[in-house]
């Protein structure tokens, strides 16, 4: 045993090693990234299989092959990737596994990093399979290898399902030694169990069925539910707001019995004795009241007088994410104990400018959507996508956002409809590989005449710089294929494919244009490395400046580049500019050169 | 009176990219050594690309990682204005260590909004807690050789504020930057130190 200062989602990577996992996949998004991130430099130290895949259906399925040889396999996504899985996940539970298979999803109370905060418990009720919730990074290691325990067990996946504060949580983490010797892995063939056809579904799902109480015996079993029985009252909490009510409960000095849940489904014997035990109780989970239903279906039978406080009764929230002092409040508030106040400051409301994140001072996006919106014009619709490029909300060439791959899909959409504007949609290049490709198909196949505009800047920026399809390198970091972009969109359909460099912005807005004009799908590949990256590779360029011809007509601070700042009259770019020279070119009155 | 739950409870802001993860991560590793129990809480993804960015660090601590609204032993700002936007984390008896150097926002320098003047961010930072000490700590990083080193300097403004030796914090902090920055951040964390002696 050593102890280490390690991140929640490393803990998730530590307890992946440890219980000698051979094959991990996952496509990158935060609050999970940093999981493959920590696997993919040791891939060759500890004989491991670690893929960036394009997308979370793929990730799965490639775990699952996996497992069906014997050998233990993790795929590992944020909580919307499982809905892109969600086609192999729920099948999964009815055929099982053979090699321990642990889906990790992160969920992201409070939207973060997300488009929405959906509860991943959901999804493992859904599909009837053991959910682990950790409540911190000791026990997101500790519960990671006793998941691929139960999963051969129970033959069934098992959903370990960290939020952004477990995985994104750092502390101090006892860890174990890494198991060296991996199952032989061999695929046995057997047809009734690994091809789902309507005959062979029918019974797997009356197994999956009759597996139920064996699941709740197993988790019965562990030690991730706990109890401290003391006076009436008592606190039900699972994950990490059981940490939030043991601080609550230790700071009001209270009398309070509490039970602590890490298991979904939560164990029955340990919560009918809290339930008698009991004449009020408060529950507390982020997100979607599951513990809470469960609890009100357990007191109908053991104690059915029992006062149940909690999201239904508004003392908890179902939306945004839970911490110490409303748990501490809602506790109180049960035991007519003093509420701590909200401490809040005017000032900070009234004077302090927003900061919201913005592109970076030199990123391609910026300059590729100005040259969007000046050939296309603000009137124009421009579905776009998710990624950093989202951040230029406030260019006017963003219209919409819902999940990955929409932006070309919903273009479409709107052009059937009848309605007759120019549409211009934006996709990142890693965001194309994962689900714009069967959009663009569907966009070609269907005959869309819209313009499709990839945002290449060669990396899955957002999430960290992780590599995909079209960089030629691997997860861990190994030369492979590198896809052409311009080669997909032909192949799939696209008559009209160019590919521009928008720092030169004139070349870009030109190209726009006539991809606007093209009777048909035209797409457009804005391609420019990222600055992350450029500056990364030790490419300098030269920096720019203001001088005296400066009219203070302000079009280059609409650029909105935070390099670019307006003083007294005059618009100074400062030092964070990177010299991508693209206001040089906006600037009317020759006003912004090189720095000599 | 509430009973402590936690020995020290500090918040690290700042604006992303400024290097607040790094200084947390400094610290909690210190505290390992140390042998105190750690929790920290860090904002990853979408506000690393320059928005306002805070980290929770609890020292001799066994619960959730967050430190609770107006629970704070200390506030360390990288920025003056992010001071302000997270001082309602500073409990009564609490210290706010604030860089005084500005970094403006998108919509200050695209003229939307204003950026308010130090006076105007410091008075209710000192209506509410117990003290607030303010470094220029951009101009004492330049000074100690790269501007890149000025969130060490606040962490050797910090130093004498925790209970963690300093052999502890520059042991840690050997161990967590490019052997060829080891000494331009020693000199950075000296000069943060120093000029909180010269302050008291
Ligand atoms: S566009 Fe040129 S003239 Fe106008 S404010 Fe900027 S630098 Fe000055
Ligand atoms: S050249 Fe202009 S647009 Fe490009 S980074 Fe510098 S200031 Fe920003």
């Amino acid at each position: 045993m050593a102890r280490e200062y390690l991140l929640g989602n490393a803990a998730i990577a530590r307890g992946i090693l440890e219980a000698g996992a051979s094959v991990v996949t996952s496509y990158p998004g935060t609050p999970a990234s940093e999981i493959v991130e920590t696997l993919a430099p040791l891939a060759e130290k500890y004989d491991l299989h670690v893929e960036w895949s394009v997308n979370e259906k793929a990730a799965l399925e490639v775990a699952i092959g996996a497992s069906w040889t014997g050998t233990r396999a993790a795929a590992v996504m944020k909580h919307v990737g499982l809905n892109v899985a969600a086609d192999p996940f729920m099948t999964l539970a009815y055929t099982g596994v053979r090699g321990g298979l642990v889906v990790i999803t992160s969920d992201d109370p409070f939207c973060h990093s997300s488009q929405n905060e959906q509860d991943s418990r959901r999804y493992a009720q859904f599909a009837c399979i053991p959910c682990l919730d950790p409540a911190d990074p000791q026990e997101a290691r500790d519960m990671t290898i006793y998941a691929f325990e139960l999963s051969e067990e129970l033959e069934l996946p098992v959903l370990l399902r960290p939020t952004t504060r477990v995985s994104h949580a750092r502390a101090d983490v006892d860890v174990g030694e890494i198991k060296k010797t991996r199952a032989k892995s061999e695929f046995l063939k057997n047809p009734v169990r690994w091809v789902a056809l309507p005959a062979h579904a029918r019974p797997r799902h009356s197994v999956l069925l009759e597996k139920q109480d064996e699941i709740k015996a197993s988790l019965e079993k562990s030690p991730w539910n706990r109890l401290v029985l003391r006076g009436e009252l008592g606190v039900i909490a699972s994950g990490i707001s059981g940490l939030y009510a043991e601080e609550a409960v230790k700071q009001l000095d209270a009398d309070i019995s509490i039970l602590r849940i890490g298991t979904f489904p939560p164990p029955d014997s340990l919560c009918s004795e809290f339930i008698r035990h009991v004449s009020k109780v408060m529950v507390i989970e982020e997100l979607e009241p599951v513990l809470e239903e469960y609890v009100e279906r357990a007191a109908r039978e053991h104690n059915p007088d029992l006062d149940i406080l909690g999201k239904r009764t508004g003392h908890i929230p179902r939306e945004g994410e839970l911490d110490s002092r409303i748990a501490r409040n809602a506790i109180a508030n049960m035991a007519d104990l003093p509420l701590v106040e909200s401490p809040s400051l005017r000032e900070a409301v009234e004077i302090l400018p927003r900061r919201p994140p913005a592109l970076c001072p030199g990123c391609g996006h910026r300059a590729a959507y100005y040259a969007m919106r000046e050939a296309f014009g603000k009137d124009a619709i421009f579905p776009s996508d998710i990624g950093c490029y989202t951040l230029a909300v406030d260019m006017g060439t963003i219209d919409t956002c819902l999940c990955m791959g929409a932006s070309i899909t919903l273009a479409s959409g709107i052009r059937f409809s009848g309605e007759e504007r120019d549409i211009c949609c934006s996709i990142g290049d890693s965001t194309f590989l994962h689900t714009g490709l069967p959009g663009l198909l569907n966009a070609a196949y269907n005959r869309a005449r819209i313009t499709i505009a990839i945002l290449d800047n060669s990396t899955t920026a957002m999430t960290g710089h992780q590599p995909h399809p079209g960089t030629g390198v691997t997860a861990s970091g190994d030369k492979t294929k590198a896809v052409s972009l311009a080669s997909l969109a032909k192949a799939l359909g696209a008559d009209f494919v160019e590919i521009v460099d928008p720092y030169d912005l004139y070349a870009t807005i030109e190209t726009f244009k006539r991809a606007r004009d093209y009777q048909g799908l035209s797409v457009v590949i804005a391609k420019q490395v990222c600055v992350i990256n450029e500056r990364r590779a030790g490419i300098r360029r030269k920096p720019f400046m203001v001088n005296e011809n400066c009219t203070g007509c302000r079009e280059c601070i609409e650029f909105g580049c935070p390099a670019i700042e307006f003083e007294e009259d005059r618009a100074r770019i400062n030092s964070l500019c990177t010299g991508c020279g693209v206001c040089a070119q906006i600037c009317p009155s020759e006003a912004i050169e090189v720095v000599k | 009176m509430k009973t402590k739950t936690s020995e020290c409870d500090i918040v690290v802001v700042g604006v992303g990219g400024q290097g607040v993860i790094l200084i947390s991560s400094i610290i909690g590793k210190a505290a390992l050594k140390a042998g105190l129990p750690i929790r920290s809480a860090e904002t990853h993804g979408m506000a690393q690309r320059g928005g306002s960015v805070i980290n929770h660090l609890r020292i001799g601590c066994v619960f959730g990682p967050m430190v609770p609204a107006g629970g704070a032993d200390i506030l360390l700002a990288l920025e003056p204005a992010e001071a302000l936007r997270y001082a309602h984390y500073l409990s009564k008896d609490g210290v706010a260590l604030v860089n005084t150097n500005p970094v403006l926002p998108s919509t200050v320098t695209t003229g939307q909004s204003r950026y308010p003047s130090l006076e105007e961010i410091l008075a209710p930072l000192q209506r509410i807690c117990r003290d607030v000490k303010t470094v220029d700590a951009t101009k004492l990083a330049v000074k100690a050789g790269n501007p890149q080193t000025m969130n060490v300097v606040m962490l050797g403004v910090l130093s004498k504020y925790i209970p963690l030796r300093e052999e502890m914090l520059i042991e840690s902090l050997i161990e967590s930057v490019p052997a060829k920055f080891i000494e331009v951040n020693r000199r950075a964390f000296e000069l943060g130190k120093s000029e909180m002696k010269a302050q008291t």
